[in-house]
């Protein structure tokens, strides 16, 4: 066993554990967020750079540390080692940069995409981000795409994580998509727009960070906020049946995997499963499903949350630094 | 008189040929190695030479080599990088296209001691004669029972491959190189593991460049030791060097390390000034991803000694007024050259050849190469300067493979020691004597 020691929290874990699984085995603030990492999808992870963090001492053997931060999805830890995540100035302000970079090319169309309320590009940029954007040139943009009749591709919001491009490499037997191009230019498809047929093919959107790969049977039916997420089953002779429905009323909207606490399913399921049951009397409801990080649904979340600083007064007037302090402190009061 | 390892014969005529090599004292070292020395040894004479990987990283090249697993019982290769992508660099391509023999030999070596019955020479999608070259010169070797099963009789069996790259810069990055040859998208690999644990095809593999590999039969003729004897301090034996920009005899030179920054830039010898006796304005000493520095301290270091073309010297005064040797693309500028539409190019390069991976680089690149391209047409803005800095500084050290350096280098230090050209820029665009508006708004990005 390796003892390894994250934010001054110290754990003891098995050799070949990286980073990232160690902190999630402590919990709580010193897990880094991660949003190309995927456990359940070999290789994944690395890409994102979001959830870097700086290794103060390399191991008990070698106590240097190390000269850059590293990529604690992809790093083993070592006996000795000690991380540092949220208590490290240079990681927070790191992140802060990624987290600019994730978002200079996304449209930032939060109102209209399905995936508000559970994106984790949106809770990573509302703990991380910058209240107003440097980048003024003219965003990337592609034409939103149909891959397959269930699945639509808005090529627009994709981060590049690649962790749909692993799913359907690893979950299916055969591979129909991949990436494009390169640089910043690079871009999630399949081959000459072929659709994407396969029974697993749904999960493609289950392990979407963002909102580039939506349902289709979902699409602006609901915001999820109004949705009741409930631990159904059903006996499936491809799958668990064990599926998340998220109900309002009597009604299904939609059949997702059953999300853990960092975002990722803990059975893959199939496309029957996930897009041809909506009826409620095709499951067995068994008990609400506690969302627990997805920050909007079930947490309330935002309302503890810091209000942007600087709010701009909406009339064209000048306001001196006395009025201005005045007004905010009023604000904060009421 | 200048001492050369490497291209003493280049001027014999047919050196490209077998038979003229060989009779100039060619494949003497295969012959010694293979039959008078255990791989072993090989290793510890390149270990005890100091030689460097002539790629751009400097890393000791005897110590790469002894990192690779020979526990796994992996079969184990050898790959010779000549994706010479850097821009300015171009001392790869003149060594294979005169001597490709010398490759040959010092891969055959390397693979000896290392190993290895597969060796790969990966060469850039553009070189494409070079790739009829090489395999002309492969065939000879063949032919002569130099490669192939049972070499000289000695059981040892090897064979060398000539692979083409698709042209993408990227893949001169030795583990996109490597997933390349496999066939795959030229991405780089995070790492660990290295690619001496975890290589091609999943096997233990030694990833060289062109030069360092070309040094190799030097060395086991006549021993680490004496090939040590060229140069000074840890920076030993030749360089090749290849010159351009604004200078009187741009090309490819073999410089013993030590040679002063001053004879190489002056010297008839050697570039032979600025052109039309211009001055000197800047040098990128590297390869375009090293830092650009001042014409005065690329003479002498800022502690006010002469800099020598040594890993050392070049590199004194760490990132604030010093630079790499990395390449030995050596791209010179005079007195007229514009830094900031210089800086956009490169910026443009690196925004082309981001494999968009991951995000620092993918997003950054191409945001840096905007801001650039907006100041060079007159659009910039005083806080643009700062922002290109901010950037460049989130980018470097935050990517998976060097690129991100790369792109981010250039910038920030034309930034640190060109700043006022930049602000001119922002202020008064129409005052650079470079800058013709309309010759611009034709060109296409």
């Amino acid at each position: 066993m390796l003892k390894v020691t994250i934010d001054n929290h110290t754990i003891e874990v098995e050799e070949g554990t990286t980073i990232l699984q160690a902190a999630r085995m402590i919990g709580g603030a010193v897990v880094p967020p991660a949003m190309c990492y995927y456990s359940k999808l070999k290789d994944s992870g690395g890409k994102c750079r979001t959830c870097l963090v700086k290794v103060a001492q390399g191991s008990a053997r070698d106590p240097r540390p190390m000269p850059k931060l590293v990529a604690s999805c992809r790093t083993p830890v070592a006996d000795g080692m000690v991380v540092q995540n949220m208590t490290s100035p240079e990681v927070i302000d790191t992140r802060k940069a990624i987290v600019e970079f994730l978002l200079i090319n996304h449209p930032l169309d939060c109102p209209v995409c399905d995936q508000a309320g559970e994106c984790d590009l949106q809770n990573l940029s509302y703990a991380n981000g910058r209240e107003e954007s440097r980048f003024e040139e003219a965003k990337r943009s592609f034409k939103v795409v149909d891959i397959g009749d269930k699945i639509q591709l808005h090529m627009n919001r994709c981060i590049l994580c690649y962790r749909c491009v692993y799913a359907a490499n690893q979950l299916t037997d055969n591979r129909s998509h991949g990436i494009l191009y390169r640089g910043d230019v690079s871009e999630i498809s399949t081959y000459i727009q072929t659709d994407i047929t396969n029974d697993f093919s749904g999960n493609m959107i289950d392990v979407c960070p963002v909102g580039a790969l939506t349902d289709k049977t979902f699409r602006f039916k609901n915001r999820v906020w109004f949705l009741n997420p409930m631990n159904a089953s059903r006996s499936c002779s491809k799958c668990s049946g064990k599926v998340t429905a998220w109900l309002r009323g009597e009604e299904i909207y939609r059949v997702t995997g059953r999300k853990d606490q960092f975002g990722e399913v803990e059975e893959f399921i199939c496309n029957e499963c996930r897009f041809d049951k909506k009826e409620k009397s095709d499951w067995t409801i068994e008990s609400p499903r506690n969302i627990k990080r997805a920050s909007v649904i079930s947490q309330n979340h935002y309302l503890q949350a810091k209000k942007p600083s600087v709010i701009l007064p909406l009339e064209n007037r000048t306001v001196s630094l006395e009025e201005f302090e005045k007004e905010n402190t009023n604000e904060k009061q009421s | 008189m200048e001492r050369k390892i490497l291209l003493n014969n280049i001027a014999v005529p047919g050196i490209r040929t077998f038979e003229v090599f060989r009779s100039t004292g060619g494949y003497l070292s295969v012959e010694k190695a293979l039959k008078e020395m255990t791989p072993d040894e090989v290793v510890e004479e390149v270990k005890m030479s100091g030689l460097r990987g002539r790629g751009g990283a400097g890393f000791p090249a005897g110590m790469k080599w002894s990192f690779i697993d020979k526990k796994s019982g992996n079969p184990r290769y050898l790959i010779c990088n000549a994706d010479e992508s850097e821009p300015g660099t171009f001392k790869d391509r003149y060594l294979m296209e005169k001597i490709p023999h010398l490759l040959i030999e010092g891969m055959i070596c390397s693979c000896y001691a290392l190993g290895a019955n597969t060796g790969y020479i990966y060469v850039r999608g553009e070189y494409k004669y070079i790739i009829g070259i090489l395999n002309e010169a492969l065939r000879e070797t063949y032919a002569a029972g130099f490669l192939g099963t049972n070499i000289l009789g000695t059981g040892y069996n090897l064979d060398i491959i000539v692979h083409s790259g698709a042209g993408a810069y990227i893949c001169g990055e030795e583990t996109a190189l490597i997933e390349s040859l496999e066939g795959k998208r030229g991405n780089p690999r995070i790492k660990p593991p290295f690619p001496a644990v975890v290589g091609l095809y999943g096997c233990p593999t030694v990833v060289n460049n062109v030069e360092t590999l070309a040094n190799i039969g030097y060395i086991v003729n006549n021993g680490g030791n004496e090939y040590a004897q060229y140069g000074v301090g840890k920076s030993t034996g030749t360089k090749l060097i290849s010159a351009c920009g604004n200078i009187n005899h741009p090309g490819v030179y073999e410089i013993e390390f030590g040679l002063t920054v001053r004879e190489f830039l002056f010297d008839e010898k050697y570039c032979g000034g600025i052109k039309d006796g211009r001055k000197l304005k800047a040098v990128i000493a590297g390869g375009s991803s090293v830092p650009i520095l001042p014409g005065e301290l690329i003479l002498k270091t800022a502690a006010g000694e002469e800099r020598l073309m040594t890993y050392e010297s070049l590199a004194e005064g760490g990132f604030v007024s010093g630079t790499m040797l990395g390449s030995g693309g050596f791209i010179v500028f005079d007195e007229d050259a514009c830094i900031v539409r210089n800086t956009w190019n490169l910026a443009r390069f690196y925004h082309h050849e981001s494999c968009g991976q991951c995000s620092p680089c993918r997003e950054g690149t191409g945001w840096m190469e905007s801001v650039l391209h907006r100041i060079e047409n007159g659009q910039g803005r005083s806080k643009d300067i700062d922002l290109l800095v901010s950037i460049a500084s989130k980018i470097e050290g935050n990517t998976i493979c060097p690129l991100g350096d790369a792109a981010a280098w250039p910038i920030a230090s034309a930034i640190r020691h060109f700043r006022h050209e930049f602000e001119e820029h922002i202020q008064n665009p129409e005052q650079c004597s470079l800058h013709r508006m309309e010759e611009f708004e034709n060109l296409k990005i």
